[in-house]
């Protein structure tokens, strides 16, 4: 087949060296970006005339809350690769990112709490906003598991890219949860359609935290997806190679 | 402002630092996660290709 030129990293043995090289390219601006992030959400950012030093726990909260909707299309985006191209990296990547995601879905949800105990007065209401987000974190984890229950790993790919596929109809569901339905859960501050509702300095430490974050997905999904490289790939010739070498 | 009002974060110190703190620890718990995955996977790889080789 003549395959186009950038479509020699679509082959797992190309990408490997590949993803190793550009982990330090994600690594240090998470490093960096996060101190800023930190030392923004600390120091910067105003106190809230309503909600004192407690909103603060919005600079986490927020661009977590992004991050595990934002890495749910990109995994479902890599599936569909994966099902309709039938490219391997593309299932590789796709499993590479789901726990990154569940873990920033698991924060968006204990910080919800932290944050809704003293401003609401309780840790967990069933509202659309935070059932919807809870949903996710269950959709990440039955990826996970279906892709560990199946042994063959091309049929694995199979059922978790149909997964995937399907519980991405629950991210918009997540975002306009609060606009559907009357719900504890604040509104968006920020929209793609109107002028951010908030002060500039919270603004840009929420972009900051953000863009910390996602450097931070980038760093472990590269990593993990050279571990599941190496598994997948661990009867051909340069694995063997690879591990050999002292 | 001082250190220990810092910390107490005005009266929101277990909200915040709750929030703040197990972020961190979940993100680090994950970087040490795939360092020892990694390795473990090299080592496991390494043995079975010693034993095929023998």
């Amino acid at each position: 087949m003549n395959s186009p030129h950038w479509f020699k990293y679509a082959s797992p043995v190309a990408f490997f060296p590949l993803a190793g090289r550009m982990v330090p390219w994600f690594a240090v601006p998470a490093v960096v970006l996060t101190v800023i992030g930190l030392y923004m959400s600390f120091f910067v950012a105003p106190v809230d005339f309503r909600q004192g030093e407690g909103y603060r726990i919005m600079f986490i909260h927020v661009p977590a809350a992004w991050m595990s909707m934002w890495l749910y299309v990109v995994m479902a985006v890599y599936a569909a690769l994966g099902l309709v191209v039938q490219t391997r990296l593309s299932s590789m990547m796709a499993q590479a990112i789901a726990p990154t995601g569940a873990i920033f879905t698991f924060i968006a949800l204990w910080t919800g709490a932290f944050w809704g105990k003293p401003m609401w007065g309780t840790w967990w209401v069933w509202d659309a906003r935070l059932t919807s987000e809870l949903i996710l974190l269950f959709l990440y984890i039955g990826v996970m598991a279906l892709r560990a229950a199946i042994e063959d790993s091309r049929r694995a790919d199979r059922a978790c890219g149909l997964l995937a596929l399907v519980g991405v109809v629950n991210v918009p569901i997540i975002y306009y949860s609060v606009k559907w339905w009357n719900t504890l859960h604040q509104g968006a501050s920020i929209s793609m359609t109107k002028a951010p509702s908030m002060a500039a300095t919270m603004l840009w430490t929420l972009l900051v935290m953000t863009f910390a974050f996602w450097a931070y997905s980038f760093v472990t999904s590269l990593m993990r997806v050279q571990t599941i490289i190496l598994e997948r790939e661990r009867h051909s010739e340069w694995v063997r190679d690879l591990v050999g070498k002292p | 402002m001082t250190w220990s009002e810092f910390w107490h974060m005005g009266g929101y110190a277990l909200y915040v630092w709750g929030s703040f703190g197990v972020t961190a620890v979940c993100m680090v718990a994950e970087l040490i996660a795939l360092k020892r995955n990694r390795t473990e996977v090299f080592r496991r790889l390494r043995r079975i290709r010693n034993i095929e080789n023998s």
